[in-house]
């Protein structure tokens, strides 16, 4: 047992972080920093520069952009990225949508849709869950027909990230309704979202930014050679996809980053006539999250390292790392909302650009005015990729044997 | 000992809530409001005129309607349940206070009539950026100047600062910036030449602005109580209003708590009301007993907001703050969770009410805050 990394992992870090520093925007870095999203175009053209150099896939099969890594190096690749506030390439691209066509797809549906995935020349959107359909997915309703060479699409998803931005959408719909289980009759299709009869209605998130939307299909003609592996297994699709999408969750890298800027902060924020990292009341509060994430970290590495055991295998107590990650992500968001205190108070609208050159909204704290929109908005993880109450019944089955 | 409300009470309890849930119940209704210039609805605040709402405070001799914390409570409960937008805060409980124990005879008689019929509209211009939660640290100066005082200085977050005809401003008229001596409060037109405001929407749907102050010109009559003593009023109104923010977060935690209660009861999932897994049952349990916590503590803040003992007011204020943030963040948290997806959306009631819940805990002392102030006055156990 050796818990240091490898000579070989160091050198390997350092060239992720090199590259990170020195290919990806400081400035778009920096807004990461402190709390503001990425733009599209900010999240196309970093993805773009990762996929130049090799670096926007390395999940992927070898022969279709991947990289031939250990699940070390997968693992410190993506906690550089969270680290150094990239922007991650578009999850429903290279975690989601990518890995089933390369896994499931048919070699014409890779030759076509893998380079311009990578390369998010489409961007590509999530059409699982539905009103009635969100923890129980296999409840999903909307319908595809056959009709010919082609299927008609009726129904409709909601919580769909980003879909107003979104070229191509990957859809659950229900092909065989008269299956003798509901996850059977179920199809993953992928859908233009510039075909007729597709409508995107905006959500308003408690953050005031539009980052979801409900989208509605009134008989949306697909072709059928659009639908990925069997008709009425797409489910099969739907479960190697959300295993997929559970890794990397535990976002320890982002939570790390967040927490070196709340005791910089800190240092900057006045209290008594010192400053907040005077007050070991808080200095201790930071503390029992930096043993909360230490501890999450070392349980990581030692996931990764059993999945090389398992042969590829997630393990189910991955689980934990989304239940612990997200918490501790909302952690340290609760942490730096404190820090801001009164300075939190104002919104401003986030789809109003920042003037130029500056974030220095009304009261002096360029970081103070995300603090209270980054906490509502993180309430989201602990409810999606599998709600925390879903892990916990997974873990209870799977690993305790309830 | 007597936890029920007398008949009058009762009364004031329906007809306040008639008014507020009647307004408050169409959220696009409430979109619509905020996005005026004021930030609510001016029609509104006419009829918390009509109701003697706005004169709640002031002894009825002074032409007031005779409350006490009791009746703050009531009134407060319904503006959180009703997630209102006036400012009742800003205005009655911080400026009607301000004025019923600061002014004097004179002031209070040209005042309150302008107050209860809402033509006068007060804000608390207090809080500095270096300040935080300190009530005491106040860098804004004023100095003698003929007859009056020139004010200099910077607020930072006045609450429905921008929609105030006059503000109480506070300033350092002797003594270190963050002695309690030496504070003087003066009240100034919200158009005086020097004064600056630029309002903002807040986190909540309400309204704040950061007040600039160059070279404000006030007469003596301006001052509000007595020079170099503010300080004391200020601690005395900030416990008044810190039982009213309890009430409101109370009200809007019974609310919230209600609709997760309705949700878990009819939203299905496997076939099954989601109410009927046990661990959202065990959490609806602790978030019922978080309320009812929350709310013990909003009737021994409104009891204690007017003791005379200061150690004992202290400890208990500062102990009801710190239980009503902890309940809040908690009930706040649990109701997202358990709503999933559309606990998040601004269609939905319930990120409203977790939103302005976020806001009361930083308003008037987050937890670390009072903590600290409890462990100085040495503890909570004989308050
Ligand atoms: C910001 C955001 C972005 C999203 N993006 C996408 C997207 O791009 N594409 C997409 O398809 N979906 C997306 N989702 C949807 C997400 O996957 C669902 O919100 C999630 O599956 C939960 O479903 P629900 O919201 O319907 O809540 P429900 O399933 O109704 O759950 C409500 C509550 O009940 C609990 N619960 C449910 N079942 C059980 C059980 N068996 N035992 C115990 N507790 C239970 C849940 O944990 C939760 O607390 C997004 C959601 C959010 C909030």
């Amino acid at each position: 047992m050796d818990l240091r990394y490898t000579a070989e992992e160091v050198a390997f870090r350092e060239e992720m972080r090199t590259f990170f520093r020195e290919k990806i925007p400081a400035d778009i870095r920096r807004k990461g920093a402190e709390g503001h999203h990425a733009t599209p175009e900010e999240m196309i053209q970093c993805q773009r520069i990762m996929n130049q150099h090799g670096l926007a896939t390395p999940n992927w099969p070898v022969e279709w952009g991947g990289k031939d890594w250990s699940p070390m190096q997968r693992y410190i690749y993506t906690e550089e990225i969270l680290a150094h506030d990239v922007p991650a390439p578009l999850p429903f691209n290279v975690h989601m949508v990518g890995p089933v066509i390369a896994f499931f797809g048919t070699e014409a549906q890779k030759k076509h849709f893998l380079p311009r995935i990578a390369n998010i020349d489409d961007w590509w959107c999530q059409g699982f869950s539905e009103p009635g359909a969100g923890s129980d997915l296999a409840n999903l309703k909307t319908r595809a027909v056959r009709d010919g060479d082609h299927y008609i699409i009726n129904g409709q998803k909601t919580w769909t990230t980003l879909a107003q931005v979104a070229d191509w959408c990957f859809v659950l719909a229900r092909t065989n309704p008269e299956a003798a289980k509901p996850q059977q009759g179920i199809s993953f299709i992928l859908v233009d979202m510039k075909s007729p009869g597709i409508t995107v209605r905006p959500i308003q998130l408690v953050d005031g930014g539009h980052e979801v939307n409900e989208v509605f299909f009134d008989d949306v003609r697909v072709p059928v050679e659009n639908l990925v592996g069997e008709e009425n297994r797409g489910w099969d699709c739907a479960k190697f996809l959300l295993a997929n999408e559970r890794s990397g969750i535990a976002r320890v890298g982002t939570s790390k980053a967040r927490l070196r800027r709340i005791r910089e902060l800190a240092r900057t924020v006045q209290l008594n006539g010192g400053t907040m990292w005077d007050s070991e009341q808080f200095r201790h509060k930071v503390a029992a999250v930096e043993i909360e994430l230490k501890a999450l970290e070392m349980t990581q590495l030692r996931v990764i390292a059993n999945e090389r055991a398992r042969g590829g295998m997630p393990d189910p107590a991955s689980s934990i790392l989304k239940i612990k990650g997200s918490e501790i992500q909302q952690r340290t968001s609760e942490l730096t909302l404190e820090l801001a205190g009164p300075f939190a108070l104002p919104f401003r609208d986030p789809e109003e650009e920042l003037p130029e050159g500056t974030n220095d909204f009304t009261l002096g704290f360029g970081w103070a005015d995300a603090a209270a929109p980054t906490y509502f908005n993180n309430r989201k993880v602990t409810i999606y990729g599998g709600s925390n109450e879903i892990q916990r019944n997974i873990i209870a089955k799977l690993v305790l044997g309830f | 000992m007597d936890f029920e409300f007398s008949d009058e009470q009762r009364l004031l309890r329906d007809s306040v809530d008639r008014l507020i849930g009647q307004a408050y119940d169409d959220l696009g209704h409430r979109k619509k409001m905020q996005a005026t210039e004021l930030g609510f609805s001016e029609e509104l605040w006419g009829k918390y005129a009509e109701l003697g709402l706005l004169a709640l405070p002031f002894s009825e001799e002074e032409g007031g309607f005779g409350g006490g914390t009791v009746e703050t409570m009531i009134v407060m409960e319904a503006v959180g349940r009703g997630l209102a937008l006036e400012p009742f805060f800003a205005s009655i409980i911080l400026g009607g206070n301000l004025v019923r124990l600061g002014a004097s005879a004179e002031q209070r008689a040209e005042l309150i009539p302008q107050i209860a019929d809402g033509s006068l509209r007060l804000a608390f211009a207090h809080t500095e950026p270096q300040a935080r939660y300190d009530l005491n640290n106040v860098k804004t100066f004023a100095q003698r100047s003929g007859n009056g005082w020139v004010l200099e200085g910077d607020k930072s977050v006045v609450v429905h600062g921008d929609s105030a005809t006059k503000l109480i401003v506070s300033a350092r008229t002797s003594g270190n910036y963050n002695d309690s001596a030496g504070i003087t409060l003066f009240l100034v037109d919200a158009g005086a030449p020097g004064l600056s405001r630029r309002g903002f929407p807040t986190q909540d749907g309400q309204r704040g602005a950061p007040v600039s102050l160059a070279r404000v010109e006030v007469p003596e009559s301006a001052v509000i109580g007595t020079v170099d003593r503010g300080g004391a009023l200020i601690d005395r109104v900030g416990d008044i209003a810190i039982a009213a923010l309890s009430a409101e977060a109370v009200g809007a935690m019974a609310a919230l708590h209600a609709l997760t209660m309705e949700y878990l009861k009819t939203r299905k999932q496997f076939g099954v009301t989601i109410g009927s897994f046990q661990v959202l049952q065990h959490r609806a349990v602790d978030m019922f007993t978080a309320l009812e916590q929350a709310r013990s503590m909003e009737y021994f803040a409104a009891m204690m907001a007017t003791a005379e003992d200061a150690r004992e007011r202290r400890a208990a204020i500062s102990g009801a703050k710190v239980q009503i943030n902890n309940s809040a963040r908690f009930i706040g948290q649990s109701a997202i969770q358990m709503h999933g997806g559309i606990g998040m959306t601004m269609e939905y009631r319930a990120g409203h009410y977790f939103k302005r819940l976020t806001m009361i805990e930083s308003t008037f002392g987050d937890a670390d805050h009072h903590m600290r102030l409890i462990d100085r006055a040495g503890g909570l156990l004989e308050a």
